[in-house]
Formats: structure tokens, C-alpha cells, sequence
């Protein structure tokens, strides 16, 4: 069984099936890639998994548990980050508060009062905070508005915010899409690092295929909703049906 | 010191002392001269200007932090007030009571309509504070006359029980035997200051409230609010539920209008169902958005700057304006007056709304964000202004 597991999901939009029979099962502390052409259902897919649709169909378990029917701070309570397609981040606040908040999530829940105690108090937050600044090279941005930084770097705080809650899976809907190469590098130097450090079980969705074979264990092709083909990278490659379905090569 | 970095002690140094210098400050011209009426150190105005100011920074709270935009915080004004009226003919004349009963009731009324209310967001959730203010207000105009006493108002009176009062109680309100109204007139040459022991009450309150304020803008608390409004989303796919930290900002600011309603009641024992129209909730928006929402110093400022317009514009006349330009040839003074006629008197409105638009329009940041520009110009470094979280005053999506 792996951590999670997505049975039978289907999803539709008025006449458009985005998601027909879904089943994907991703095996703990691996990377799992899921590939496929523009409009394939992968970040409906993803929507599913974290509380933002509800697909019409079918079950989504994490851990042996179910995350249907829970809002979106539950199932990031459960333990399961997102970065999104576009940046979501708090524009309005520095790097640094940025960093600060799934700080104070991961610590104290989903609500805390806190009104009268002071941000010097909390030095183990602002330790953290500073550590993952650090580590994600962003430590000279800390007082910029996130908001002023360019996309690559928006992403890059994104994933930073998402790590620093020691997620147990970590969903990236293409973390790399508008980075410059070296930041892309960057990233996928850092995610092999987390990966050798601690527990982490990775879902990445990207286009850049560098990325993909520089990290995923299994790669799922998913075409017009549905999975094609799962395997290794390896045997991925060199698939007849993935090269006509994702490369557009006739086989 | 108390908590707060130099730069936010230095902030409540200089409030604290603005509002107890306030009696000097705010007279500024020798008591007949012609200035005179600009003067606005006399206890009545003072009171408002600190009692509106305390209504804005809860009001700032919840708008200036999480952009909710509510339009019905004059209900928790007017509850406040009736409670604080009902406890000094029930129990005492001291105002102690009458202000702790007016803060909790107001926070029990606003986790009702902040319950409901937060369900939506943006516009709808104005409509709905806005639709339940004015329930509030038309039922305690005549469906809770008993309780309210409609039209005339909520009043004291000699034979109210008053179980915790002896025979020699002063029947005015008071604290703990000093009353509201006493003050001491000083004279200092052609000047003349007055002290009031109700201004003073205010002040104090005022400080603690502001002080409060900060204390929460800077907390970690504080912060959630502010990422509540710039960013709903990523708040919930990071483990947040912005429910209680809305609901908790309404609350805390729906009682800031209660302590402002109690103490009202407790410089003028009375409460009448208009303190809780829409017009009064439409008011703390424009003192606030004035001021600079989402500062510290700005929802002050902008009380300050509305109640000194109402006050001291409205008083303007003719006659007077007809004095002031008496020096030019009777034509050209008759064109004057005719000019500024509209700007002054009942027209105050006028002004003010044209100076709103003004700052919106020039100033988004309000007020203090003018300030900081002066400041700058001037190439001093702003001390006074405090550092601006978001210049915008979008409500929440
Ligand atoms: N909320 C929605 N309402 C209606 N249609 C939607 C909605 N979200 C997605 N779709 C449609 O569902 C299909 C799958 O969209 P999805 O965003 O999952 O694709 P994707 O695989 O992530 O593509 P891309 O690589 O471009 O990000 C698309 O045709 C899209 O237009
Ligand atoms: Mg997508």
C-alpha cells in the first residue's frame, strides 16, 4: 500500500470529462512524477487530493485515511503541502513572514490566539524561518515584499514555505516552470538534498523533462484524464505509447 | 519597553503625550481673540475626538488587518452604550462597571453577527454586518422599547435602583465619587485651558486601547491577520483556518466599539437608537480609510481630523466669514462670502467629502501616509508615522 492512494476518481466539468477512472498508488519516500500533454487533468488531479475539488467519484486515501470531505487546512494539517502552477504566496508580506507563517502552522494548528505575545518570543520559529531563508538562498530578501520578486523567485519561496513544514508528501505542480536554468538546478539540487535527509514522499507534475529524469523513481503518463502507462524512468523513455501520446511522435 | 521595539515606544510616547497635553495643544488662540473658534480644547469635543479615536483603532483592526470591510460597527457603538446606561440605573453611577458591561455585551453581540457574517466574504459580507446594523437599529427603535426606550432614548433617572449606590452617591457619573464633569479652568494670560476629569478617563482608556493595538498589529496573531488579506488561499493549503482569525478580529474590534459606546454613556449618561445607524458605521470607515488603514497612528488621526471638521466647520457663518474678509471692497467681500458659503456651516459635509476624495485619490494611504511624504520632503525621518503594512484598502476577496 502506498501512502497514497487514489482509486477509481473521476471529475467532470459540465460535458468535459477532466478525470476518467483515475488510479494511482504512490509508494512511500519516493518521487513520483505525473506527465502528460497541456489540459491532460493533472492539476485537477492535484486539486482532488487537497481539498479544492471534490471528484465525483472514487476515493483518495492518505496514510489510510480519507482527505474527501475536508477542508484544505485539515489536509495540510494531515500532512501534505502544495505548491501551485501559479505562485501562491502572501504578496502583501515580506520573504520573511512568508516563511514565518507555515512556521507557526506546522507548530501551533490551524488556529492559535496569540495576540499578545511578540515575534522575539517566538525564537524557535524565527530560527526555523532563518534556517529555511538559508537554505533556499534567500536569506539577503528576507525584508523585500514577496510580491516585488520575480516568478522564479516567488516559486522558489513557495517551495521554502511548503518544506518548512516537513510535509510527509509534498505535491509541485511544475515548481520549475519560469526559473532561470541555474535556479532550476538550484531546485532540483535542494529537493534531492531534502530527499536524502530526511522522510519525504514527492507527487511533481513538469514539462521539463530534465527535472523529471533528474528526479522521479515512477513516472505516470497521463493522457485526456486518463493514466496511460506507469513505470521507471527508464522504460518510460523509450515507450511507444507515451512517445505518441506526450511527444507527438507517431510509433 | 512593554513589549514593543524604539521605534512603536516612541509612537505611544508621542500619542500619550499629545493626548495628555491635549487641554494646551488644542487652544492655541487667546480665548477672544478672533481665532478663538478654531479652538477645540474644550472637554466635550476632546472627549469625542479620544472616544472616536478608540472606535477607529478596534475599527482598524479587523479592516486595516484582514480588509474585511464592515459596515455595521455602529451596533456594537449603541449596544455598548445601552449597556452602559442600563448599569448605571441598575446597579451604580460609577463608570467602572457601566464600561466593563458595555465591552462584554458588544463581544458577545459581535461573535453573533461575526458568525454569521464571516461566512462570506468581500462585498457580501459588508452587505450582511451592513443589513444586521440596521436591524439592530430599527428594533431598538421600536420593537425593544423596553429595553431601549425608542425614540426619546435611554435615560437615567432619580428613581432608578441603583442597589449598589448609598444616599450621598452623586447621581452623575463618576468614578468612584469623582464626577465626569468636574473640571478645573485654568487662566494663563489672555488663554484659558480647561481639565476635565471625563477627558482625562477617555484619555487614559484611549492610550491602553492604543497601546493594546499595537501590541496585536506586532504579534504573531497579527500577522495571520494581514496574510488573511493578502492571500485566503495559500492561508488554507498552509493548515490555517482563516474562520477564527477572522472571527476573532471582528470580535476585538466589535468590542474596541463597545468600550467607545460605554464611555460615551459614561461622560453623558444617555443612548438613543441613532448612535447605531448606518451613517454612524459609514463614519468609522471614513475616519479610518482617512487616517490610513492598516496603520497604527491613522484611524486616530482620522477621527481626530472628521470630529474637528464637524465640530468646528459646522460653526462657521456667515457673520463670521463676513469679518474675515471686512479688509477687501464690499463687492468682492460680498463674492467671498458668497463663494465659501456652500464650504462652511451645514455645508461642512461638503468639505469634507472633497478632502475624502482628495486624500483617496492622492493619498491612498491616507493621512499619515501624507505625513510620511512631508516628512520625507522635508528630509527628516519620519518618527511619528509608523510603518505602513499595505497602503491598500481593498476588502478581502
Ligand atoms: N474549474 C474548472 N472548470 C472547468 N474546467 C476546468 C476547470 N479546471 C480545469 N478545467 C479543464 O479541465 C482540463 C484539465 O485541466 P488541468 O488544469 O487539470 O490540466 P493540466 O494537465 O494541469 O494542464 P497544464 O499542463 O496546462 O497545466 C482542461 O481542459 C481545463 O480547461
Ligand atoms: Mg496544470
Amino acid at each position: 500500500m502506498g501512502i497514497l492512494e487514489i482509486k477509481n476518481v473521476n471529475k467532470r466539468f459540465g460535458g468535459l470529462q477532466a478525470l476518467g477512472n483515475v488510479n494511482l498508488s504512490v509508494a512511500e519516500n519516493t518521487v513520483h512524477a505525473i506527465i502528460g500533454p497541456n489540459g491532460a487533468g493533472k492539476s485537477t488531479l492535484l486539486n482532488c487530493l487537497v481539498g479544492k475539488l471534490i471528484p465525483d467519484t472514487g476515493s483518495v486515501m492518505f496514510d489510510g485515511q480519507s482527505v474527501l470531505g475536508r477542508a484544505p487546512y485539515e489536509i495540510n494539517q494531515m500532512g501534505i503541502s502544495r505548491v501551485f502552477q501559479t505562485p501562491e504566496i502572501f504578496g502583501d508580506l515580506t520573504v520573511m513572514e512568508n516563511m514565518l507563517i507555515p512556521c507557526f502552522a506546522k507548530r501551533d494548528g490551524s488556529f492559535e490566539m496569540n495576540a499578545l505575545s511578540t515575534m522575539s518570543k517566538q525564537r524557535d520559529i524565527m530560527e526555523k524561518a532563518e534556517q529555511m531563508l538559508v537554505d533556499m538562498n534567500m536569506a539577503d530578501k528576507r525584508h523585500m515584499h514577496a510580491a516585488s520578486m520575480s516568478r522564479g523567485d516567488k516559486r522558489r519561496l513557495e517551495i521554502g514555505m511548503c518544506l518548512s513544514q516537513e510535509p510527509r508528501l509534498l505535491l509541485l505542480d511544475e515548481p520549475t516552470a519560469g526559473m532561470a536554468r541555474a535556479d532550476t538546478n538550484n531546485t532540483i539540487d535542494l529537493l534531492k538534498q531534502i530527499k536524502a535527509e530526511r522522510d519525504i514522499t514527492i507527487a511533481i507534475i513538469e514539462h521539463d523533462m530534465h527535472v523529471v529524469f533528474s528526479l522521479a523513481e515512477r513516472i505516470t503518463v497521463l493522457a485526456q484524464g486518463t493514466p496511460l502507462v506507469e513505470d521507471t524512468p527508464e522504460k518510460i523513455k523509450g515507450h511507444p505509447k507515451v512517445r505518441e501520446a506526450y511527444l507527438g511522435e507517431s510509433a | 519597553m512593554l513589549g514593543l521595539t524604539a521605534k512603536d515606544t516612541t509612537l505611544l510616547i508621542i500619542v500619550a503625550v499629545l493626548t495628555l497635553f491635549a487641554p494646551f495643544i488644542l487652544n492655541p488662540f487667546p480665548t477672544d481673540s478672533a481665532m478663538a473658534q478654531f479652538n477645540a480644547g474644550y472637554p466635550d469635543l476632546m472627549q469625542r475626538f479620544v472616544i472616536f479615536g478608540i472606535f477607529a483603532i478596534g475599527f482598524n483592526i479587523l479592516f486595516g488587518l484582514t480588509g474585511y470591510l464592515s459596515f455595521g460597527h455602529a451596533a456594537f457603538l449603541g449596544v455598548g452604550s445601552y449597556s452602559a446606561v442600563w448599569m448605571m440605573k441598575l446597579l451604580t453611577m460609577n463608570v467602572i462597571p457601566a464600561i466593563v458591561l458595555s465591552v462584554i455585551v458588544a463581544g458577545l453581540f459581535s461573535v453573533v453577527i461575526g458568525y454569521i457574517s464571516l461566512r462570506r466574504s468581500g462585498i457580501y459580507f459588508s452587505i450582511l454586518t451592513l443589513a444586521f446594523a440596521q436591524m439592530s437599529y430599527n428594533l431598538a427603535y421600536s420593537v425593544l422599547t423596553p429595553v431601549t426606550n425608542g425614540e426619546t432614548g435611554l435615560q437615567i433617572a432619580l428613581d432608578d435602583p441603583r442597589i449598589l449606590d448609598g444616599a450621598n452617591a452623586p447621581q452623575y457619573p463618576n468614578l468612584f465619587g469623582t464626577e465626569m464633569n468636574d473640571a478645573v479652568t485654568m487662566a494663563l494670560g489672555p488663554w484659558a485651558f480647561t481639565f476635565s476629569v471625563g477627558y482625562y478617563v477617555c484619555a487614559i482608556i484611549m492610550m491602553l486601547a492604543f497601546y493594546l493595538s499595537i501590541r496585536i498589529f506586532r504579534s504573531p496573531f497579527g500577522m495571520m491577520l494581514r496574510a488573511v488579506k493578502s492571500n485566503q488561499q495559500r492561508m488554507n493549503y498552509t493548515g490555517l483556518n482563516t474562520r477564527p482569525y477572522t472571527l476573532a478580529a471582528f470580535v476585538i474590534s466589535g468590542m474596541y466599539a463597545g468600550l467607545a459606546g460605554g464611555l460615551m454613556a459614561s461622560m453623558d449618561p444617555l443612548a438613543g437608537a441613532e448612535r447605531m445607524q448606518w451613517t454612524a458605521s459609514g463614519e468609522v470607515v471614513l475616519m479610518t480609510i482617512l487616517g490610513g488603514a492598516g496603520t497604527l497612528i491613522g484611524p486616530v488621526v482620522g477621527a481626530g481630523f472628521i470630529k474637528y471638521f464637524e465640530n468646528i466647520f459646522s460653526k462657521i457663518n456667515d457673520s463670521i466669514l463676513h469679518q474675515w474678509f471686512s479688509f477687501m471692497p464690499e463687492g468682492i467681500e460680498d463674492l467671498l462670502v458668497f463663494l465659501v458659503h456652500p464650504f462652511i456651516g451645514k455645508g461642512w459635509h461638503l468639505t469634507l467629502g472633497l478632502l475624502f476624495m482628495l486624500v483617496v485619490i492622492f493619498l491612498p494611504g491616507g493621512l499619515v501616509e501624507g505625513g510620511q511624504r512631508l516628512s520625507r520632503m522635508f528630509g527628516r525621518k519620519a518618527k511619528t508615522s509608523d510603518e505602513k503594512t499595505d497602503g491598500k484598502t481593498s476588502p478581502a476577496e
